[in-house]
């Protein structure tokens, strides 16, 4: 501490009033410089740091979510591995047809979940339906993320003419709704695979449901790419990089994306959990996974006009979509708000 | 004026947005790999199909049909009318114009949205409000928690459970069908509005649960984002002002505190049109309503790719037309902007 | 004028001064721990007269009006102490009680005029909604006497002021609306946090001079809060300067300028740039930060930035000790002027040119 005090130090007038106001800031808790200015300050203040102490060791909610989203992985991936003891998915068992749990007919014995209105094992149907609703919706999020990513960080960081194009290019596609747009894509594709396939091989449902979910969120996920790009690529950092002369791509490629990728993990979570809904509207709406191939959607779809006599054939998987989307959910907040907790302490 | 330019540059991009839309619908139709005739007719004879694609004008250059779809009048090459004459085209199948149907689905659809949005600001608002003011008790972690969990509900399942539970079990409402409302006798003359009959068919009766499904998700993101921004401005300065003055909490909380923390609840509520839109085709499907999901369902599976084509190309316009509205309603909702804008 | 007069409450008891507050302290309960905004604060103001709180940011200063007002949010804010106005006890009174108080006997001006009115809504109203809040008029008498509140701050064509927003006014006649909104109901006691610090210096005087012109026309108490010892030399007839959330010292105008005790005000004021000093003359600052306020340092709060520290002044807190003339009274060992004080003072240069380079307060900020 020099007993002169620096030259560029004014200590009044408005000048010195703003210098002193900083000082404060720098040296007083937060909590009496918010308390300075702001009636319901505690209030906020109590309220976000138990968010930022919840970001900084994970909460029961979050173990409960990572340890269903484990168990569901584990549940489909192993089931379709054939790892698991499960019956086929797609055997009928004529005599236990439409029975089950809450069903009007009773339970189904041997079945512990009991059989959809073909009498095929509901606990098989789910495990390898749930095999097809992730591997659709995070081939779609993948998609997305890929074409939405490159799209998204060319328009934020050269910015000009190419982010004029790009985000009118957005626009486009997303004035027209979501579920309509995947709607039509999937009809589109759907016609011109089977009327390009001659032999009668069609190309598999699911490609054509990843790529037209993956088609949707392209413009949703460039566009919020876009916005963290050019956050990104005004910060000091990046134009220091630039005043040194490193090539634009080098400084996209090595200084922007490593910071926009963080932000799009989280998007991502929360991303894979609206393509789960995706797939499952889509498929009651009769253009999903194909049966005899279970998705969520489709056991649902399939059977959601025996709703008032066998409930859980149609129960069941809405409550895995609901938990799972509930984890998704989750989980992508708890990544944003420990993102936000690490860039407010740059 | 500035303000008439402002209003002149946004109808511009509004007119390109939907040109390319229009272009996009178009080219997805016409680019389809294979021939559209065979699609329509898989089994009939070459010159079936020559001759359906001479009718549907497909036998001529791509642009051309372009042209000819939109019907701009004075490079049009031939004497039929375009979108710009009202022509949505024709169904394939029973040659029937598309707007014979849309004139029967869009009021329906039209109005299943409008209650669901009405209904979703109803409720989310107050509650936003509450959650804010009480920010950080218990009230607000149990408002803001029960939010989350109806977040995770999809359309179909909260649709399912209702249709189960109230409609089903308890046997309150009716889990299928539609009676007119007061939009569809606009629409169409021929049909007239239940909404004054006795109960049993009543198009209220028919309504509440799809609406009830499309509203719940639309409260918990309203409310959520309501709660956020409300709680930054209970934070400024002029609510400390207002206290002082000795205004009551109540009128602090909704004269002043209320307007300028809506601005974005406004813009999401506008944006959130498509997703209730989208919503509403699966709760029309699932409620057996026969609105424009509905409809679209009908032309997938039947392959009427010009009907389709023209239901997505009306629905992005009703989508366009109401964010260009919503970005009117801003000005009147901060006279800030009001300047900022027009000398922008 | 219109004005409702502003009624001289029946003050029953005269001898009882209006505003007596005695040990307020208000402290905030944060994830950090509890945060000592106002730590024994007391004073007493009577009608007319202004009493000026000095301090730097985070003296404590604008949570002591607020706290006197009772504006803090409940939650999370400990509050004890006695705050008696017109001879009513307030400290304890609910929201809804101090409803009848706010805007009708007791107002506030705050920093910043910017963003103290709301944005969204007409001046006019912003006026007129405590008038109708607390006087029992209907609306046109309370935009007649709007109207008249605008012209008495001298704000032109007030019938088309009252139809424009905030934004569209500048920030002198921003404030000028604000006192407007202030005085609207007549009140007893004005409380100014820092009225004129987000102001055109040219435009400062003209709003503490319109002030000190309310004031001698109503009758009313003001207590301006300021961090620039400049704004209440002429103005105020009372000083308290107050650090770390308390007072440290307190005295008449007059006495406060010409015999100071206190090493911390010594400080305030010559860090003020004075005409006769030749240009370039280096500013004297306050090194350091203020104290920590979750935990505060043993002793004088001041220690640590003081040019007079003493061993002593890092053990022993000094208490409010009676200063020569009435009235004055200040927190320290070794005051300004006194013996005891110019030997500290001597006692540290000489230290400081001996570690030759090493600073004075150095001394100090070792232990801090």
């Amino acid at each position: 501490m020099p007993a002169q005090p620096p030259d560029d130090m004014p200590a009044d007038g408005p000048e010195g009033a703003r210098d002193l106001d900083r000082y404060a800031e720098d040296s007083l808790e937060s909590g009496l410089a918010v308390a300075q200015g702001s009636l319901y300050f505690s209030a906020v203040e109590v309220g976000g740091e138990g968010q930022k102490r919840r970001g900084r060791k994970l909460g029961i909610g979050a173990w409960l979510a990572i340890g269903w989203m484990v168990f569901i992985v584990l549940f489909s991936v192993l089931a379709q591995l054939g790892v698991l003891p499960l019956k086929s998915p797609t055997e009928s068992f004529a005599s236990c047809a439409r029975l089950g749990p809450f069903a009007k007919e009773g339970t189904a014995p041997g079945h512990i979940l009991g059989c959809d209105s073909n009498g095929r094992d509901m606990i098989a149907r789910l495990a390898y339906g749930g095999w097809s609703s992730l591997f659709v919706a995070t081939g779609a999020v993948l998609f997305g993320l890929i074409f939405g990513g490159v799209l998204g960080m060319l328009a934020g960081f050269f910015g000009g003419k190419v982010d004029v194009v790009l985000t009118s290019l957005f626009n486009v596609f997303l004035a027209i709704p979501a579920v309509v747009l995947a709607l039509a894509l999937v009809a589109f594709l759907q016609g011109a695979s089977s009327s390009s396939g001659s032999g009668g091989t069609t190309v598999d449902a699911k490609f054509l449901l990843i790529l037209a979910i993956g088609i949707v969120s392209v413009p949703l996920l460039g566009r919020i790419t876009r916005a963290s790009a050019l956050t990104w690529s005004q910060r000091e950092f990046v134009l220091a990089a630039r005043a040194q002369g490193a090539k634009p791509m080098r400084i996209m490629i090595r200084e922007v994306l490593p910071n926009v990728v963080p932000a799009m993990m989280s998007i991502a979570l929360l991303a894979i959990a609206i393509a789960i809904v995706a797939e499952g509207t889509l498929s009651i709406l009769g253009v999903g996974v194909k049966p005899p191939t279970p998705s969520w959607g489709n056991i649902i779809g399939l059977d959601r006009g025996k709703i008032k006599e066998s409930p859980h054939i149609v129960f069941l998987p809405a409550l895995l979509i609901f938990l799972t989307v509930l984890s998704l959910n989750f989980l992508g907040d708890v990544v944003r708000a420990r993102l936000d907790v690490r860039e407010s302490a740059v | 004026m500035a303000a008439a330019r402002l209003i002149g540059r946004r109808f511009l991009q509004l007119a390109v947005v939907l040109l390319l839309v229009t272009f996009f619908t178009f080219s997805l139709v016409r680019l389809l790999p294979g021939d559209p005739a065979k699609t329509i007719i898989p089994f009939g004879t070459e010159q079936q199909r020559a001759q359906l694609n001479q009718d549907l004008g497909l036998d001529k250059p791509f642009l051309q049909q372009y042209v000819n779809y939109l019907g701009v009048p004075i490079i049009r090459s031939d004497g039929t009318s375009g979108l710009l004459q009202g022509n949505l085209g024709r169904l394939y199948a029973t040659n029937q114009p598309v707007t014979d149907s849309l004139k029967q689905s869009l009021p329906i659809s039209l109005q299943l949205v409008l209650y669901a949005q009405v209904l979703a600001l109803v409720i989310a608002i107050p509650l936003g409000v509450l959650a804010a003011y009480r920010s950080g008790t218990r009230t607000d972690r149990t408002i803001n928690t029960t939010a989350f969990a109806f977040l995770a509900i999809p359309n179909f399942v909260l649709a399912l459970v209702l249709s189960y539970f109230v409609g089903a079990r308890l046997q309150w409402l009716p889990t299928a069908g539609y009676q007119p409302g007061w939009l569809d006798p606009l629409f169409d003359s021929s049909r007239s509005s239940t909404i004054f009959s006795g109960w049993s068919n009543n198009h209220i009766r028919y309504m509440i649960l799809p609406v009830i499904t499309l509203a719940v998700g639309q409260v918990a993101i309203y409310m959520r984002l309501l709660r956020s921004d409300m709680i930054a401005t209970l934070q400024e300065n002029f609510i400390t002002m207002a206290k002082a003055k000795g205004v009551p909490n109540r009128r602090i909380l909704f004269r002043h505190a209320l307007r300028p923390s809506s601005l974005t609840l406004l813009t999401v509520a506008g944006l959130n049109i498509g997703t209730l839109i989208g919503g509403a085709i699966v709760v029309e499907v699932i409620f057996g309503i026969p609105g424009m999901g509905t409809q679209i369902g009908t032309a997938i599976f039947a392959r009427e790719y010009v009907e389709l084509q023209s239901y997505i190309l009306v629905i992005a316009f009703i989508f366009v037309m109401i964010n260009f509205i919503v970005d009117f309603l801003y000005i009147v909702l901060d006279p800030r902007i009001r300047r900022a804008r027009a000398t922008a | 004028m219109t004005m409702p007069a502003p009624t001289p409450t029946a003050t029953a008891g005269s001898t009882e001064p209006m505003l007596q507050v005695t040990d307020l302290k208000t402290h905030f309960d944060t994830p950090r721990g509890i945060v000592r905004a106002v730590d024994g604060v007391s004073f007493t103001l009577d009608r007319g007269k202004t009493l000026g709180v000095v301090g730097e940011s985070g003296s404590g200063k604008t949570v002591l009006s607020r706290s006197i007002m009772g504006l803090l949010p409940k939650r999370g804010t400990i509050r004890e102490g006695s705050v008696r106005f017109d001879g009513t006890e307030i400290a304890d009174l609910s929201a809804k009680a101090m409803r009848e108080y706010w805007g009708a006997r007791l107002s506030m001006i705050f920093q910043d005029p910017m963003t103290s009115l709301n944005p969204v809504m007409k001046i006019g109203r912003q006026i007129t909604e405590s008038i109708r809040q607390h006087l029992d008029v209907d609306k046109k008498y309370a935009n007649e006497l709007a109207e008249n509140l605008l012209r008495s701050v001298r704000i032109p064509e007030p019938e088309r002021r009252m139809k424009e927003y905030p934004h569209q006014l500048s920030g002198g006649m921003r404030q000028r609306v604000c006192i407007a909104v202030a005085l609207a109901c007549g009140p007893a006691l004005l409380f100014a946090d820092e009225p004129t610090t987000a102001l055109d210096v040219t435009v400062q005087a003209q709003v503490l001079d319109l002030m000190a012109q309310q004031q001698r026309e109503r009758f009313m108490a003001i207590v301006l809060i300021t961090h620039d010892l400049g704004v209440v030399a002429g103005r105020a007839d009372e000083i308290a300067v107050m650090y770390a959330g308390r007072i440290v010292e307190k005295a008449p105008a007059g006495v406060l300028f010409s015999d100071m005790k206190m090493p911390y005000t010594e400080a305030l004021l010559s860090s003020i740039p004075k005409l006769e000093q030749p240009s370039h003359t280096r500013l004297a600052t306050i090194p350091g930060r203020p104290p920590n306020l979750v935990n505060p340092p043993k002793g004088c709060k001041f220690a640590s930035r003081c040019a007079y520290v003493q061993d002593r002044c890092l053990e022993e807190d000094p208490p409010l000790l009676p200063g020569p003339q009435p009235g004055h009274e200040y927190r320290c060992w070794f005051p300004v002027g006194t013996p005891e004080g110019i030997e500290a003072l001597a006692r540290n240069r000489a230290k400081s040119a001996a570690a030759a380079g090493s600073t004075v307060p150095g001394a100090a900020s070792g232990t801090a």
